[in-house]
């Protein structure tokens, strides 16, 4: 199949929409299908062989601060460019609320449409004086995904219709290898934590206090905690002398949470709820971390139901102790949770993900004609 | 001894005379205050309204459209401050029309010339409005400064005013050509 993908955002900034376009589009190349992505770019940057630059995107204020946004009757004939030379099957376009391309895209096409809405936003209720705009070109997309039940809620309370749910996949195989950090996981032995400090429902308070009790019973155990917030802050809730045997990254680089998942003997996710599919929890075991979490119904699912993952009930500090130290005892316990995780992963990467999304495609493409240019668009209107 | 109660009653009078000649004067300041506001209010919301006209006119791509009509219900909606909301309108306006070619895409229908020259006088009066009601406030705060009005407190209470700060230019400033722009996101 011939499918043309487009990103409204600029590709090299990081970003999670970006991310998706990029694994999915090299996902589908590997199923054999052409794929050409269109994409605001900066003038030099260096771009992957499938992607088409459609100029850099300008700063503008949207939503209550400034994003990078391409818009305009210049940007709409690239693209419309771009739909005429492709000779697509069907187009793909990603958030295509937003006033970027993909709306323009919309605009200026005409066929088997997909669109992809990844984020939940409460303010496109307050579309009024372009909504017909909006409406008219809206109304082409023949298939509607959301990656989440939140942003599939947003869209249809505010756009009608329905979507169908394929969560983000997961690239499994850029979590399989990488070096543990320098030093880790010590001879103790070392549980780790990924995320928001701040968040309650990510449940570091949890963990914290499930130290206390296995901290002083394992003289060598240590905590290596990585994500966004005050580190300090934390600490003011455990007691002193096991504070030195926490550790915090901050923030890290893609590659350092990798690194950092292979260098915990156990990796612990105690979230206590907010928890739609758990994509943390998909990255621990696709890099086949023995993995500690609470018994929320998605993590269960994930874990199928304990098979690929030890379950404590959730927001219980002692039961978490209990499951964790049993691991921490039982090396072959863990080689097995690590294989259990490594294959029930598989169900969420990418190639796996992207062929679900064919298969939407598929529904839309049979019986239709190609994408083609719209005769409005086409009159330069 | 007559002389002298004279020149008292006399000092009092023109005393008297020239406060109240005074608090007139600042009287006068706020009333033309007061006007160069709901001026400047009038302008600002006409903007308003031709930008929405604009953004529902169907002459524009559908991502304009959304931006300006975003921007705009922003700016009335009164959820952030005046000033900053304002000023993103005024960015938003200066993205849409700082477009290549974007005059000369739009000049082949007539409703758009119109349309858009009604945008420019309407971002010119802003600016003008703006200009004069600065102007009127920088006057009354200094008339309020002085020693002998906040001594008699002539001013009663009427709050001072405050100065409209925006950018309202409608033409692209050179450091707004966008990299060094703070919060992007996307």
């Amino acid at each position: 199949m011939r499918i043309g993908l487009v990103c409204p955002y600029t590709w090299n900034v990081p970003g999670g929409v970006q991310q998706h376009i990029r694994d999915l589009a090299e996902a589908l190349i590997d199923l054999n299908h052409e794929v050409s992505v269109i994409s605001p770019a900066d003038d030099d940057a260096p771009l992957p062989g499938y992607v088409v630059p459609a100029g850099r995107a300008v700063p503008v204020p949207y939503n209550g601060s400034v994003a990078r946004l391409s818009f305009g009757f210049v940007s709409a004939s690239r693209v419309r460019r771009w739909v005429r030379d492709g000779d697509f099957d069907v187009l793909h376009v990603h958030e295509p609320a937003a006033p970027s391309l993909s709306l323009l895209a919309c605009w200026v096409a005409t066929g088997p449409i997909v669109a992809t809405v990844h984020t939940a936003n409460p303010r496109s209720r307050f579309m009024h004086a372009a909504e017909p705009m909006l409406q008219s070109a809206l109304e082409k997309i023949s298939a509607r995904i959301a990656v989440s039940e939140a942003a599939r809620t947003t869209l249809v309370e505010h756009l009608g219709g329905d979507a169908v749910l394929i969560p983000n996949g997961v690239a499994v195989s850029r979590y399989v290898k990488a070096d543990p950090l320098a030093g880790w996981p010590g001879p103790g032995g070392a549980i780790g934590f990924l995320g928001r400090l701040d968040e309650p429902r990510k449940g570091l308070a949890v963990l914290l206090r499930a130290f206390e009790s296995l901290g002083p019973q394992r003289p060598g155990l240590r905590l290596l905690v990585a994500g966004p917030g005050d580190g300090e802050e934390a600490l003011e809730r455990v007691s002193p002398e096991l504070r030195d045997r926490i550790v915090f990254l901050g923030q890290v680089s893609e590659e350092d949470k990798v690194r950092a998942l292979h260098s915990v003997d156990v990796f612990c996710a105690p979230n206590t709820g907010g928890e739609s599919f758990g994509i943390v929890l998909a990255e621990a075991m696709a890099a086949g971390a023995p993995i500690v979490a609470s018994d929320l119904e998605a993590f269960g699912r994930v874990l199928r139901g304990g098979q690929a993952g030890e379950l404590f009930a959730v927001a219980d500090a002692a039961d978490l102790a209990r499951a964790a130290g049993r691991l921490l005892d039982d090396p072959l316990r863990r080689a097995s949770l690590s294989a259990a995780a490594s294959d029930a992963v598989r169900s969420y990467d990418w190639p796996v993900v992207a062929r679900d999304v064919v298969r939407v495609y598929e529904t839309v493409v049979s019986g239709t004609s190609m994408v083609r240019v719209a005769a409005v668009a086409a009159r330069g209107r | 001894m007559f002389a002298d109660v004279f020149l008292i009653v006399a000092a009092a009078v023109l005393l008297g005379v020239y406060v109240s000649w005074r608090a007139g004067r600042l009287d006068r300041l706020h009333a033309r205050v007061e006007a160069a506001r709901a001026a400047l209010d009038a302008s600002l919301l006409r903007r308003n309204c031709v930008a929405v006209e604009l953004a529902s006119s169907g002459l524009l791509d559908p991502a304009t459209s959304v931006l300006l009509a975003e921007a705009a219900h922003d700016a009335r909606a009164g959820t952030r401050q005046r000033e900053l909301a304002e000023s993103d309108l005024s960015r938003a306006l200066r993205a849409a029309f700082g477009q290549p070619g974007f005059r000369v895409a739009l000049s082949r229908s007539g409703r758009a010339e119109e349309l858009l020259t009604e945008l420019e006088a309407a971002a010119h009066q802003v600016f003008l409005a703006r200009k004069f009601y600065n102007d009127a406030v920088a006057a009354t705060n200094a008339a309020r400064r002085r020693i002998l009005v906040r001594v008699l407190r002539l001013s009663g209470r009427a709050p001072s005013p405050e100065f409209f700060d925006i950018d309202d230019s409608l033409v692209a400033a050179a450091e707004d050509d966008g990299v060094d722009m703070p919060h992007l996101t996307g």
